[in-house]
């Protein structure tokens, strides 16, 4: 059940656009359609999934190693060794996607959500819900973690589809809205707070 | 000069020429900052320590690890100068609350700090003097084994952060768990010394 | 006068959060309050004056297919050697910042400027280049971070304007950052007349 609850919580109640502010620039940047935003959700779930497993390996070594210090560069450059895969894997299998992702993919390296994430779980200072920090509950939240993000680009993309049919004041245009909306957005993310207490007693945790 | 070719012994090369650089680079820098970290944190417990036990010299003397009901690590800090705990609660508002509380003999409470939260700031966050002495939540001088802490919406007499009464009991519940892992361990400690407990403050 | 160009351009005309919007996630992730964003926009600085300058000296050794993975690691050497060197002197700062200083590694501003500016440039250049662009993100970390402090705990720089009681807490929380960098970004805008 807990495992149900780090679910909840990692895509409502802590959402990583919203409340942790990872992820920010492909979540303004791919957000301008839902078909993008949702391709985008794909490859950042792909590749966050299998960057939290590997990431998560090499931590034991450099822990065993003392080399801990060196986690930064072997966590980035798996990152970006994984992303040129997909986006090899990509071309062969959905052309159509490579094209509409387009610049964004070579991107997901840098967003900091993955080696945010990967860094987080590596060290188990995420949120495990009162359960041992483990691989197991650490993919649980990495991939609650990319449904999350999911979540808030697909709405936030709805949402600029049908702002760019409005008639917005000059100086607003652009960014300016497009961040006074996702401030609402968090706002009404801000409302699942607490959310998560409440379903541990209801799961009776 | 002309720009290297891409093949791929020069890629290679340079690769791993960077990489070793950097670890080497790396290592050295860590040599060197190892030693002022760790005495960083070695100031900040003992900082933290002093602060919860109102003095400015004490010593730790004994370091012990106990679980409470609920699996989590207590870490007790026996000094010359009064007990130190540090204990969390898991369920705050934004996950782990992690306190540090110092206790006189017979568990009166004389300090505390938050160490480490995840509330919300400006409200949840207000736990670090909310409960300090003279504040609207004071527990400074209470003693939790005479009377559990408890805010008052639950019954009990201290007053709850406006705003956050959830994280409000979560930050009683680990001063709570702190005072019986406190009890636990000078019960004992009076049990191998023959003492009787005593209030001496 | 073509470094004072440089500058100029990396503070206002290339300003990285109000024209290019990159590096947005401590943009918003670390200006609770105006001291912690000048705080990230130095450390963001520091690393970023050091790789292009690293950059542009090695550039010529570096083959053109390996390029990207090359800058990463000199990026993230510098990075996590910040982060040692921070957590050694600067302990209150570091534990405040916490995540978002290894995270600077994957901040766009860093390898885009490496990219962009320091893969072309000279090493003085560069280096101009990155004091510009980093004191461009400095000051919007700075400025954004003290409207947020202001307006939601009435204080700036930790010194009390008015009274708490009367702040909007929401701009200290999450969705204020999303809505004052908003606005602040017009604002700019509108004065700069970009």
């Amino acid at each position: 059940m807990a495992y149900l609850l780090i679910f909840f919580s990692a895509i409502f109640v802590n959402n990583i656009v919203f409340s942790q502010f990872l992820g920010i620039c492909p979540f303004l940047g791919v957000s301008k359609k839902v078909d993008t935003a949702l391709g985008m959700s794909a490859a950042v779930a792909f590749v966050l999934t299998i960057a939290t497993i590997v990431t998560y390996l090499i931590q034991i070594l450099l822990v065993k190693y003392e080399l801990v210090y060196l986690q930064t560069i072997a966590f980035i450059l798996v990152i970006a060794a994984l992303v040129q895969m997909v986006e090899i894997i990509l071309k062969k299998v959905s052309p159509a996607l490579y094209q509409a992702l387009g610049v964004f993919l070579p991107l997901i390296t840098t967003n900091c959500a993955i080696l945010g994430v990967a860094i987080l779980v590596a060290q188990g200072t995420y949120n495990a819900q009162g359960m041992e920090p483990n691989l197991l509950t650490g993919v649980v939240y990495a991939v609650s973690t990319a449904l999350g993000f999911g979540l808030a680009l697909t709405i936030f993309a709805a949402i600029r589809e049908q702002l760019a049919m409005m008639d917005i004041p000059k100086g607003m245009q652009g960014m300016p809205i497009a961040l006074v909306v996702a401030g609402l957005l968090a706002m009404a993310f801000m409302g699942f707070s607490g959310v998560d207490n409440g379903l541990a007693k209801v799961f009776g945790l | 000069m002309k720009k290297l070719p891409s093949t791929l012994p020069n890629m290679l090369i340079v690769l791993t020429l960077i990489s070793v650089i950097a670890a080497g680079a790396l290592a050295y820098v860590n040599k060197i900052t190892t030693g002022p970290i760790a005495e960083n944190k070695a100031r900040v417990l003992a900082e933290g320590i002093n602060s919860v036990l109102g003095v400015t010299d004490a010593q730790v003397q004994e370091t012990t690890t106990v679980q409470d009901a609920n699996g989590n690590d207590v870490i007790l800090y026996a000094t010359d100068k009064g007990m130190a705990v540090q204990a969390i609660d898991p369920n705050a508002f934004g996950g782990n609350l992690k306190v540090l509380v110092g206790f006189s003999d017979g568990g009166t409470i004389k300090g505390y700090t938050v160490l480490e939260h995840a509330e919300t700031p400006g409200l949840g966050a207000k736990a670090n003097f909310w409960f300090q002495k003279g504040e609207k939540g004071d527990i400074i001088g209470k003693n939790p084994g005479e009377k559990e802490l408890i805010v008052s919406k639950d019954g009990g007499d201290v007053d709850a952060i406006t705003a956050s009464t959830i994280t409000s009991r979560a930050f009683l519940r680990a001063v709570n768990v702190a005072f019986h892992a406190y009890a636990g361990a000078s019960a004992t400690a009076d049990v191998e010394t023959g003492a009787t407990p005593q209030n001496k403050n | 006068m073509k470094y004072f160009k440089i500058l100029w351009n990396g503070i206002l005309k290339e300003n990285p959060t109000f024209v290019l919007l990159l590096g947005m996630c401590p943009t918003l992730g670390t200006t609770s309050s105006a001291i912690n964003g000048m705080s990230m926009g130095l450390a963001t600085m520091a690393v970023l004056i050091f790789s292009n300058l690293i950059i542009s000296c090695i550039k010529q050794l570096i083959p053109d297919m390996v390029r990207i993975p090359s800058y990463i690691v000199v990026i993230a050497s510098l990075v996590t050697a910040l982060q040692m060197i921070m957590q050694a002197y600067t302990p209150e700062m570091y534990a405040t910042l916490g995540l978002f200083i290894p995270l600077i590694v994957v901040n766009c501003i860093i390898l885009g400027r490496a990219e962009a500016f320091a893969a072309k440039n000279g090493p003085i250049e560069s280096l101009f280049d990155g004091i510009g662009i980093g004191l461009g993100f400095t000051i919007a970390l700075t400025l954004l971070g003290g409207i947020r402090e202001l307006l939601g705990t009435g204080k700036l720089f930790g010194v009390e304007l008015y009274s708490e009681n009367y702040g909007m807490l929401l701009f200290v929380l999450a969705p204020g950052a999303f809505i004052a960098l908003g606005y602040l970004i017009a604002v700019v805008k509108k004065v700069a007349k970009i």
